[in-house]
C-alpha cells in the first residue's frame, strides 16, 4: 500500500502548497479501508470512493494510478501509473516474497516517481515532469461508450452493496469488467465482493499471466532513481 | 416497490415516477428534484445546460405530467442501467461529455467522504496543487 510512501511524501514538502489526496476503489466501504489509512497515520486526506467514481471521471482502470492538478485545477499529468511497475508479476504467489532484483526495481520506480512529485511541488509549472497542455492531451485515453456504461454498472454495483445485496453488487461489477475488461479495478472489486481475498489469488495471477508480454502497469516517462 | 433514481450525483426515490415498458417516467412536479433537470422554454436545462428537444418529438419525452427520463438519456447517449428486483436506475455520463470534459483539462470535481463521513470536494483544494492518487484495499 502506498499511504505511507505519500505521507513521506508530504512530509518533505510541507513548506510547499502540495496536496496529495487519495481516493480508495472500495465498494466494501469505508470498514475495508480503515485498517490502511489508520496504520498511515496520513495527514492528508484519504477519501472513500466505493462507486469508483473518480476511477470513472478520469479514466482510471488501475491501482494506484495518479494524476497531477496544479493550483488552477488544471491537470498535468494525466491517468498513469503512480510510482510503480511490472516487476510485482515476480512475486513468489506461495509466500509473497519478491526477488531482490524485483524488490530494487520496485524501490527505484517509487524513488523516481517521488522525486519527480517533489520536483514539481517546488517548481510548478517550471518542473520538466508538469506537461504542456498538448501533452496531457496527448496523453489522454479516449473515454469509450462502454466505459460510460461500466461506470453505471460501478454505480448501481456501489448503491447495492450499501443496501447488503453483495451478490448483486458483484454482479454489477462483474458486468463493468466485461464491458471494460481492461479495467483492472473493476475485475478485483468483483472478486472481492465474491471473497474478500479473491482480488490478489490465483484467478488475479492467472489473469496478470495472461497479459503475456504485455503491461499490467503502462510504463511512464519518469525515470526510476535509487533512494539516497 | 420504491422506484430509486442514480443521476447527477443524487439519489432519489420520486414518489410518482412510473415505468412504461423499459421507460422510467418522472412527473414533472418531481423532475428537478428528483434528477437535476428541469423543463423550461428552451429545453431539458440542467443547471446552466440547456439541451434542446428536437422539434416534433416532444411526445417522446412529456406524456400524462411525466417526464421520460430515460429517453432523455438515449437521446444524449447516456448509459441507463436499471436494476428490477430493487427498481434501481442508473442513469450515467454520456462518454462523449466525459472525454470533452477531460480534454478541456479542467480536473473534474467529486464529492467523497473521508473514514468520519466528512465531505471533501477536489475543489475544497484549488490554489494548491494536489496529487490525486488511487488505492485499494483489496
Amino acid at each position: 500500500m502506498d499511504l505511507p510512501v505519500w505521507q513521506g511524501l508530504y512530509s518533505s514538502v510541507r513548506d510547499t502548497n502540495l496536496m496529495p489526496l487519495t481516493v480508495a476503489f472500495d465498494a466494501r466501504g469505508a470498514e475495508a479501508a480503515r485498517p490502511w489509512i489508520e496504520a498511515a497515520k496520513p495527514e492528508y486526506p484519504c477519501l472513500i470512493d466505493s462507486g469508483h467514481v473518480v476511477g470513472g471521471l478520469y479514466g482510471m482502470v488501475n491501482v494506484p494510478t495518479a494524476v497531477w492538478i496544479d493550483e488552477d485545477g488544471m491537470i498535468v499529468r494525466p491517468p498513469e501509473s503512480a510510482g510503480t511497475n511490472d516487476a510485482f508479476r515476480q512475486m513468489d504467489r506461495e509466500n509473497f516474497s519478491i526477488p531482490p532484483e524485483a524488490a530494487a526495481s520496485l524501490a527505484a520506480q517509487r524513488g523516481g516517481y517521488v522525486e519527480a512529485l517533489r520536483d514539481w511541488a517546488r517548481n510548478g509549472a517550471a518542473s520538466e515532469f508538469a506537461l504542456s497542455p498538448e501533452e496531457v492531451r496527448r496523453r489522454l485515453v479516449p473515454i469509450e461508450p462502454a466505459a460510460a456504461r461500466a461506470a453505471a454498472c460501478a454505480l448501481m454495483g456501489d448503491h447495492l452493496a450499501r443496501a447488503g445485496r453483495v451478490e448483486d453488487a458483484q454482479r454489477y461489477f462483474a458486468e463493468a469488467t466485461e464491458l471494460q475488461p481492461e479495467n483492472w479495478s473493476y475485475r478485483r472489486q468483483a472478486w472481492n465482493l465474491e471473497h474478500p481475498l479473491k482480488s490478489g489469488g490465483p484467478e488475479f495471477w492467472a489473469a496478470v499471466d495472461a497479459l503475456g508480454d504485455d503491461h499490467y502497469y503502462r510504463p511512464t516517462d519518469i525515470p526510476p532513481k535509487v533512494a539516497k | 416497490m420504491a422506484t430509486t433514481i442514480l443521476t447527477n450525483n443524487r439519489t432519489t426515490q420520486p414518489a410518482g415516477a412510473r415505468i412504461e415498458g423499459g421507460a422510467l417516467l418522472v412527473p414533472l412536479s418531481e423532475l428537478e428534484s428528483a434528477t437535476g433537470w428541469d423543463l423550461k422554454p428552451e429545453g431539458a436545462c440542467l443547471g446552466d445546460r440547456c439541451v434542446p428537444l428536437p422539434a416534433g418529438r416532444e411526445s417522446e419525452f412529456v406524456r400524462e405530467g411525466g417526464f421520460d427520463i430515460t429517453a432523455l438519456a438515449g437521446y444524449l447517449e447516456q448509459p441507463v442501467v436499471h436494476d428490477a428486483p430493487s427498481e434501481t436506475w442508473v442513469i450515467g455520463e454520456a462518454a462523449g461529455d466525459q472525454y470533452a470534459a477531460l480534454e478541456s483539462l479542467v480536473a473534474p470535481d467529486f464529492t467523497l467522504p473521508d473514514l468520519d463521513g466528512r465531505m471533501h470536494s477536489l475543489s475544497d483544494y484549488r490554489g494548491r496543487k494536489v496529487f490525486l492518487a488511487s488505492w485499494a484495499s483489496w
